[in-house]
Order: C-alpha cells, then structure tokens, then sequence
C-alpha cells in the first residue's frame, strides 16, 4: 500500500472511463453470482447425507447420486495422474530444453494450441474410437478418464509451461555456475518456482474435465451403478445433470442439487489443488 | 555497519604490495575468440592468469570483458548462439574439449555476478543446497563450512540468529557476500567476478572489495571491473580490453604496476589516466 494517495484530477473523460470499468466488473461478477445463487437457491433443500451417498432411483428423481460422484472422482483422478506426469514433462522440455526458434518445440506448441482449441465432441470420438475400441478398453472410467487427459494436457502443459518461463534466468545461471545439474535445478528450483503456473493449470483443467459431458458421454457411458472397477461404465455428475434436466421428467430438482454438488467438489479440489501446490512445492523456496 | 568493516581499507601503494603469485599460471586463454550468432564479442585473446593473484579485467562496456569470463566456466555453453574458438586451459586441463566434466569445472572455478543471486532459500540453505548436491552430506561438516565460510566473507555475526531467513531478505552487499561465501563453500581454486561491486553502494561496494583483497593467494581472482581506482586498489595484474573493429580485443596486460604507472600502449596511457574511457 502507498502512504500517499494521488490527487487525480477528474475530468468527465475519466468518469465515464471508470463508470464503464467499473459496470463490466458488476455485470460479470453479478452473473457469477446469479448463476451459484440460482443453483444453491434451488438445489441446497434436496441436499442432504443421504443424497450424497444413496444411489439413484426412479431414473434419478429419486435417490441420491452416491455412485456417480465416486465415478466422477475416478474419472478426475484418472485424468489427473495422467496428465500432471506428462504435463509437467512436456512443459519442462518446451520451456527448458528446447530454445524459442527450436522446430521440434515450435511444432509441439503448435498442435497444443490447436488441442485447447478442439471442441470435446471431437476428443469424445477420438476417445471413442481410440481407448475404446482400439485398445479394447469400452465404455469404461478409465477411457473417459484418459480422454479427458488429452483435453486437459494442453492447457496444463501451456500453463506449466509459462510458469517455468517466469522463473528468473538468474536461477539457472547462478545454478549452473555452481555446477548444479540441470535436474537438480529443475526440480529444486524451477519446478517451484513454476507451482503458480501449475496450479493455474490444473484449475482450468480439473474446471474443464468437471464440467466435460459430451466426451464422456462416448467413452465413460452413462450407467449409474456404482462402479466396481475402472473398466466398468460410470456415469460422472455433469452428465447426470444432463440427463436428469433433458431426459428426466420431474428431475429439475435432483439436477440443481447435483449441480450444486458439482460447484462444491469444483471449488473444494481448486482449493486444494492451490494448497498442495504452495505446500508441498512453493514453500521450498522462499522468495521474498 | 556494526563492526566498521568499510573503515578499514588493505591499502597498498602499488610499489609495496606484497608478493601474491606464483608465477606459475593456472588460467590461461589461447587466441580465444567468441561471437554470438554473426555478432562477435572478442577476438583473438590470449591471457595467462597466475595462481593467487586477483586479476583485474578493464575497459569500456562491450568489450567482452564479461563474456570472456562466461568462457572460462563454460556457462557459454548456455547461451543459444554462442561460438567459441581458441584454447582454454584452467589448472592444466583442457576446458573447451567435449568431454570436460562441466560440474567439476565449475565447482573448481567460482563465478559470483554482478548482480547478487541468491537462490530463494533461506540464507543457510542458500550455502547447504549445493553442497549437498556436490556430495557433502555429513550434517556437521555442512554446519561447519557453513559457519567457516560466512565467516571468511564476515557475514557470520550478521546472520547467524537468522539463518533460516530468507536470502532475498538481506541487503545488496550482503547478498553479494552471501554469493562469495556459496562459491567459497564448495573450495574453489579460482573465482570469476563479473563487476561484484557495481550494483551496491559505496558502502556496502567497499566491503565486498575487502572481502575480495583478502582471498589475495588462497585463490585465483579474475575480477571484471569499470572502476579504475578499485582495479588499483586490489589488482595485481590488470588486462584492459579495448573494440576495434566490432569486437573487444585485449590491449595490454602486465602488472597493475606496470599499467597504471608505465603502461606501453598509448590507449592504456589514455584510458588509465582518465582522458578516455
């Protein structure tokens, strides 16, 4: 905080530049709000233990949505455990060991940003006709785990990516000058130094893969037992809410609460996301 | 300043400085030239340092004083673009062959910066880092050099109720020491300083340029400078480096006696004597 405030004088220009500022800022931040009050208004009174753990019933009218959301944490952790291995190895090669003018990285940025890009229908065939059928794995947790993979990786890796270009090149000449292996200063010291970037890039991508339905749809199926195993069909939360507010007569009800479950489980994982990052990596260095 | 350090001054007229080197080299470049890309830095120098002395390099900006050191350590090897030609050979080994041992080479030759770098650890760890990757990984002999080497920089009393502070956390000069003291650590025989002084105050400038007259015979000292009067206050031996035709080239090289007194070259005459540079 300054110990001086700033006289500005105020022209009309400069009003109706902060009026115009200031009314977007409201207007986003009130459909922000509009929407979660919208659900927790409406969905918040089916919301109870039982809901949470109880199967469905009666096509999802009834019941609770248990074996969904046990799928849906598979399906998340699927994707998770693989993409954040090869996310953060990709961004390492493109950010460490590959320079700006390099064809290889050039190439590989390039086919990223046209995946970020990709609508996740077009990921949900791949998935399909890829993990499915070709790898013989079917309807199950683990394709539309390992679909959502490739639709996270590239905004993961892009995330990752900017976070070990922030890291000051004063790390790795200092590190190097000591005679500090690159491995040693990746993981001791970049890699740290990256967690932001990281965190940014798993927000968006768990967001992304929470929210996934028509990938899903063709890869993970839409059964609403209780998975036994990742390579039986689960049915992840995004599509239940598709189901239910589509296909469901009479299940506007269980669909806002499903959803305000999605909304918890969202920002509950960001949350801690951003915490084990800033624990387990951040706090090894200790910038100033 | 708690212990007026800076007042003290290791001042030597330059006749009566005491005999520092063997005048066996342990440095030594041959016809090395270096450009990045088609932009060429220096060319054509070759230099023998010797063993203990403190060595200033001198000359206007851009005249690959600095590269000339990133040469020497290899960190070259870093920089995309970057062509070297010559020979280099540091304590009798071949530096610029392939198989060079680059984390030897560098845990042999020190490099501090000329702006201080501490990684951003505490100031503790900032020393225990690499010397644990450098294999040292007894606790106590790590608590022991930790304590010798903020010593032998006078950071110890400064710092030793907060060690486990944040590095970012101290001054510019004592980050500076702070960096001396990492290279310290790992027993190098030869450091290379590029301008260590010119982003601190006078103050704090003066204390680190006792701190780098005292290493004077325990280790070899390449010392980047601009400031004429600290190259005569703590150099042995002085090269001034010159561009002629694009590229930094070495003018003249001999004892800072020698340069600052009767130096043979009329630039040297010029640039010594403050008429140009």
């Amino acid at each position: 905080m300054s110990e001086f405030t700033v006289a500005y004088a105020r022209p009309r220009r400069e009003w109706l530049a902060a009026a115009v500022i200031w009314s977007a800022a409201l207007v986003v931040t009130g459909l922000f709000l509009w929407i979660v009050g919208d659900i927790v208004r409406h969905g918040i009174g089916q919301i109870s233990w039982g809901f949470i753990t109880a199967a469905p019933a009666d096509a999802g009218r009834a019941g609770g949505i248990g074996p969904i959301l046990v799928s849906t944490l598979l399906i998340l952790g699927v994707c998770m455990a693989v993409s954040i291995p090869l996310g953060v190895g990709t961004a390492v090669l493109l950010a460490e060991f590959t320079s700006d003018d390099n064809r290889f990285g050039r190439l590989v940025r390039l086919s990223l940003d046209v995946l970020a890009g990709t609508p996740s229908i077009v990921f949900g065939l791949f998935g399909l006709a890829f993990f499915a059928k070709v790898m013989g794995l079917g309807f199950s947790i683990l394709s539309g785990g390992l679909t959502l993979a490739c639709m996270v990786l590239p905004i993961l890796i892009r995330a990752t990516e900017e976070g070990f270009r922030s890291a000051p090149d004063d790390y790795r000449l200092s590190a190097a000058a000591l005679g500090l292996s690159r491995a040693v200063t990746i993981t001791h010291l970049l890699l740290p130094a990256a967690t932001p970037g990281l965190v940014v890039g798993l927000v968006l991508g768990i967001g992304r893969a929470l929210a996934e339905t028509a990938a899903l749809i063709f890869t993970s199926g839409y059964v609403d037992r209780m998975p036994g195993s990742l390579l039986d069909s689960g049915r992840a939360l995004s599509i239940h809410i598709f189901d239910l507010s589509m296909n469901v007569p009479g299940g506007n009800a269980n669909a806002y609460a499903s959803a305000l479950v999605l909304v918890a489980l969202l920002l509950i994982i960001n949350a801690a996301a951003a915490w084990l990052g800033e624990h387990c990596l951040r706090q090894r260095i200790v910038p100033v | 300043m708690n212990d007026m350090r800076a007042e003290f001054r290791p001042w030597f007229a330059l006749a009566e400085r005491p005999p520092c080197c063997e005048p066996e080299p342990f440095i030594r470049t041959e016809h090395l030239s270096l450009h990045y890309r088609d932009k060429p830095a220096f060319r054509n120098v070759t230099l023998a340092i010797n063993t203990g002395c403190i060595t200033a390099l001198v000359g206007p900006s851009g005249c690959g004083k600095t590269s000339l050191l990133s040469c020497l350590n290899r960190l070259t090897d870093m920089i995309a673009g970057a062509h070297v030609e010559g020979g280099i050979e540091i304590g009798g080994e071949n530096v610029r062959a392939p198989r060079t041992d680059l984390i030897g080479l560098r845990r042999r030759v020190g490099m501090i910066f000329q702006k201080p770098n501490p990684f951003p650890l505490s100031i503790a760890r900032n020393l225990e880092f690499p010397l644990r990757e450098h294999g040292v990984k007894d606790k106590s002999r790590v608590a022991e050099l930790l304590e010798t080497t903020l010593t032998e920089v006078g950071l110890w009393r400064e710092v030793k109720d907060r060690l486990n502070a944040p590095a970012l956390s101290l001054s510019g000069g004592q980050q500076q020491r702070l960096c001396i003291a990492r290279a310290l650590a790992l027993k190098p025989e030869a450091l290379l300083m590029d301008e260590p002084c010119s982003a601190l105050d006078p103050l704090a400038s003066g204390v680190v340029e006792d701190l780098i007259a005292s290493l004077r015979m325990r280790y070899t000292v390449l010392i980047v400078t601009h400031n004429l009067a600290q190259a005569r206050r703590i150099a042995d031996h002085a090269a001034l480096f010159w561009v002629r035709n694009g590229a930094g080239e070495l003018v003249e090289y001999g004892s800072a006696k020698q340069i600052f007194e009767t130096p043979r070259e009329a630039l040297t005459a010029a640039y010594v004597s403050g008429m140009r540079g």
